[in-house]
């Protein structure tokens, strides 16, 4: 039997070179932000960095994260699968996050969630069969006096209406 | 009386998280002040502020700095701005309208308490407000005023740096936050030892939340008896409060930290939308013990919460009028700890997904006589019984509605099905302005 983590560790060779430079060189000056034994501090925006070059969190990507920073790609899945903006599977091309908590609702949240949900044909956490736009149901986004809230690829919108939150979602290639 | 501002005067004014829009409103006069100062008589002002921590717990500010043992070194600082409490939301604000008030709180703070290096962790949904405190940080160090010489003045090295999260409520609890900044999953972890003790990496750390620590230039400046003056008994200053829901007028309003409930919401909110009746107010984040009407006319301050059977908490106040379903908020409070519940101990793991599931039966109207005290059971078994205080976050509000709503849930049961309808909850804000601190949103 071959160890899986030696396996997963060789798995990252196979990424295509350019992104590997390109993960290093942003990798790079965030490590300067560590204690030089705590490289592994920087598995978060390693992660992160990851995940923008290469689309999503693969097995491969992971290990090289866990590689660069010097742990087992275990760690580097178990962080992966803890915080809920990582992706370790495919994703749209945009991805849409509408906060349903309390204060949201309050201002309509459901509503605009459900309506999207029928008009993108998905289910929380779905893609459309396009590959546009994965939808997603998420906690309080810090925005509540603002209400409703969504982000979309990162970029957060408030004080949204069903109207307003259809023409931003057809804006989206 | 004027009322002082010490936080959100320049909110929405021009520029103003850039250096130059700060240094010439006065910022960093007062870690020019601070430099001057001998570390402890600047740790001395802010016990004599009365400071307590905004972060939720209140701790008194001063205080916790003085845990730090004597001898070990390096010790840190960590700046708490994962502000994810459902209902919270001003120190994004303090981090996109007044990165340098912070960056100012953080450089005195470690000149006082000898820290080399601060991280703000910062929860990842807020992207934009890492990128402006980036910018910030970019300003100071270009400036001198950060790097090897603190205030271009003083031989005391001073690092600061930003880290971002990626989705966890549980890293806002101290110990999860030290995980996740050391790379791992936010595990809480057992305590004691304190972080003031055992920290990030091992090492003395202070957590302080970020309006806590944008209060300090002001503290310094001002001194530690004008800030207490500002409040009342043992809490001082102004404090951030944060208004959503139902209410004409939802923001942040700063206020004196005993400012009283029932004002703010009828007065400086406007009341309730559509002239309605107040049904309930969450007053400190989701996971504060919920008030009924005729309780909100109470003095905001920690103590004087607390003696009202709840909590001050992260200050942020959630306003439902009298259309609204509390068993349907409850239901969505209880999923949302069931989301987070790390998952380490039993009772919070297992507890939270069966409540918010017997939550979701008595809503539907399929509840059985009994149902609404095994819910109360399960809550008060969850309590007191774990790592972390997410497990009595959960309990409390499960505990708090049971109580002072009794009659609503047993009506969803002897009715089978939800007495109340859709009304509360679709009430657009597009007519409503937010009053955000100085701005209209
Ligand atoms: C589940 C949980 C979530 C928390 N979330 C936050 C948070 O988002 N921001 C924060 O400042 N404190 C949060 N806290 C409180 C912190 O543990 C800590 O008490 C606080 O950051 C200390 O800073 P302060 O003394 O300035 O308030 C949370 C606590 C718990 C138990
Ligand atoms: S109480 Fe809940 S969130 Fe806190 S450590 Fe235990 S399982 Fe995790
Ligand atoms: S409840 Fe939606 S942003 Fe807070």
């Amino acid at each position: 039997m071959p160890n899986p983590d030696l396996r997963s560790q060789v798995a990252w060779r196979d990424l295509p070179d350019d992104g590997v430079r390109r993960f290093d060189a942003e990798l790079a000056p965030i490590l300067g932000r560590y204690p030089e034994d705590r490289k592994a501090s920087a598995m978060i925006p390693a992660l992160r960095i990851g995940e923008h070059i290469f689309r999503h969190l693969s097995p491969p990507v992971m290990a090289l994260a866990a590689d660069r920073l010097g742990v087992s790609p275990t760690r580097a899945e178990e962080v992966a699968t803890f915080y809920v903006m990582f992706n370790t599977q495919p994703v749209g091309r945009h991805v849409v996050e509408i906060c349903t908590n309390v204060s949201c609702c309050l201002s309509g949240a459901d509503r605009i969630f459900e309506a999207l949900q029928r008009k993108l044909g998905v289910e929380n956490g779905g893609t459309s069969a396009d590959g546009r736009v994965t939808l997603r149901e998420v906690e309080c986004l810090g925005s509540c006096g603002t209400a409703p809230a969504m982000l979309v690829d990162e970029e957060m919108l408030e004080r949204l209406t069903l109207e307003k939150v259809e023409r931003i979602l057809g804006s989206l290639e | 009386m004027t009322e002082t501002l010490i936080l959100t005067k320049r909110w929405g004014t021009k520029d103003s998280a850039t250096l130059a829009s700060y240094r010439s409103a006065g910022g960093y006069a007062a870690l020019e002040k601070a430099l001057g100062m001998a570390p402890a008589a600047i740790v001395d002002e802010v016990k004599a502020s009365n400071l307590r921590g905004r972060g939720g717990a209140g701790f008194a500010t001063g205080l916790k700095w003085t845990f730090l043992p004597k001898d070990v070194r390096p010790r840190y600082l960590t700046v708490n701005a994962d502000e994810s409490e459902p209902g919270t939301f001003k120190d994004r604000y303090i981090l996109e309208y007044e990165p340098h008030m912070l960056i100012e709180g953080i450089a005195i703070t470690c000149w006082a308490n000898d820290i080399h290096a601060a991280y703000v962790y910062i929860r990842g949904e807020f992207a934009k407000q890492a990128r402006v405190l980036e910018a910030a940080l970019a300003e100071a160090y270009e400036a001198g005023l950060l790097g090897p010489r603190l205030g271009g003045k003083a031989d005391f090295a001073l690092d600061i740096f930003v880290h971002r999260g990626a989705g966890a409520y549980i890293c806002g609890e101290e110990s999860a936050l030290l995980e996740s900044l050391e790379g791992k999953k936010g595990y809480p972890r057992l305590k004691p030892p304190f972080p003031a003790v055992v920290g990030l990496y091992g090492k003395p750390t202070i957590i302080n939340n970020v309006e806590t620590i944008a209060d300090i230039p002001w503290i310094v400046e001002h001194g530690g008896a004008a800030f207490a003056a500002l409040g009342v008994g043992k809490s001082g200053g102004t404090r951030l409060f944060c208004v959503s829901g139902h209410v004409n007028r939802p923001g942040v309003y700063e206020k004196p930290v005993h400012y009283n409930l029932k004002k703010l919401i009828m007065e400086d909110c406007g009341g309730i939308v559509g002239g309605r009746k107040v049904k309930a107010v969450i007053p400190g984040g989701s996971s504060s013990p919920v008030l009924t009407a005729d309780e909100i006319d109470v003095s905001m301050e920690f103590d004087a919460l607390k003696a009202a059977g709840t909590m001050a908490g992260s200050g942020g106040i959630i306003v439902m009028d009298d259309s609204t379903c509390v068993v349907r908020a409850l239901l969505r409070i209880s999923k949302f700890y069931a989301e987070e519940s790390c998952g380490q101990c039993t009772p919070c793991r297992e507890g939270t997904p069966w409540m918010e599931g017997l939550l979701h039966k008595l809503e539907g109207g399929h509840g059985q006589a009994g149902d609404v005290d095994k819910l109360l059971q399960m809550a008060n078994n969850i309590g007191g019984q774990t790592i972390c205080a997410l497990g009595d976050a959960a309990a409390m509000p499960v505990q708090s509605f049971v109580k002072k709503f009794r009659a609503d849930f047993e009506r969803h049961i002897t009715e089978r099905r939800c007495p109340y309808g859709d009304e509360a909850w679709g009430k657009t804000q597009e007519s409503r302005e937010a009053v955000i601190g100085g701005m209209r949103a």
